[in-house]
């Protein structure tokens, strides 16, 4: 798999609906369109909250994966 | 884009239900969605500036098992109403504005209000702004 640079990572564990996405929203701003940023939470709404906001949005959910409780979103802006 | 806003009114003042307007807020605004907040009677007391940060109880329905669970949710982090509905205006577009009639109502002056309140209106503005949108009343 070819490795991609991540940019920014967001720390959403612990935090509760909504605010993995809104902290990604937030963060997704800040980088170039084409940059990619990670996010990690914990929150179980998450998996489905990311898959509609990248849709709704247009960013690519490139990668996601789950470890130990923590998933792991990785976003490019577009 | 000419996405439809979402519009709430806001009525009650408790802070389960508050909780609940300010995540579809929040929700909207990371979509993009304009949002378009009238707060009414005990929502507009509870965005008093001396008042926001205090305790507003919650819904009858809750009881005292529901006030557990909610006090054990803010307990492990979860953000208050008003700094969520903070973020979604930092993210979105977010308007709130207070309804003219309950300003009246309680006495209030613009002064008195948190600054997460934009400004004073009446119905007749809230529906023109609220365009197609759906309203909700909360």
């Amino acid at each position: 798999m070819a490795l991609v640079e991540i940019t920014q990572t967001v720390d959403a564990k612990g935090l509760s609906c909504p605010m993995p996405i809104v902290k990604t929203a937030q963060a997704i701003k800040t980088v170039e369109s084409g940059a990619v940023i990670e996010v990690l939470a914990t929150d179980p709404g998450s998996v489905k909250d990311f898959a509609a906001w990248t849709r709704s949005t247009g960013n690519e959910l490139v990668e996601q994966t789950s470890d130990g409780g923590v998933f792991r979103f990785v976003i490019r802006r577009k | 884009m000419d996405e439809q806003p979402l519009n709430l009114v806001l009525f009650s003042g408790t802070d389960d239900k508050l909780q609940a307007a300010a995540v579809l807020t929040a929700g909207a605004a990371a979509l993009g969605k304009p949002v378009n907040i009238f707060l009414q009677y005990w929502a507009l007391e509870a965005f008093r500036s001396e008042r926001i940060q205090a305790d507003h109880g919650l819904a009858p329905e809750a009881g005292p098992e529901g006030r557990r669970h909610v006090d054990a949710l803010a307990k492990a982090g979860q953000a208050t109403w008003a700094e969520t509905l903070r973020q979604a205006k930092d993210l979105g577009e977010v308007d709130i504005q207070a309804c003219s009639l309950s300003m009246d109502l309680l006495a209030l002056d613009d002064g008195d209000l948190d600054p997460l309140v934009d400004g004073v209106e009446g119905v007749t503005a809230f529906y023109l702004n609220a365009g197609e949108g759906q309203i909700v009343f909360i």
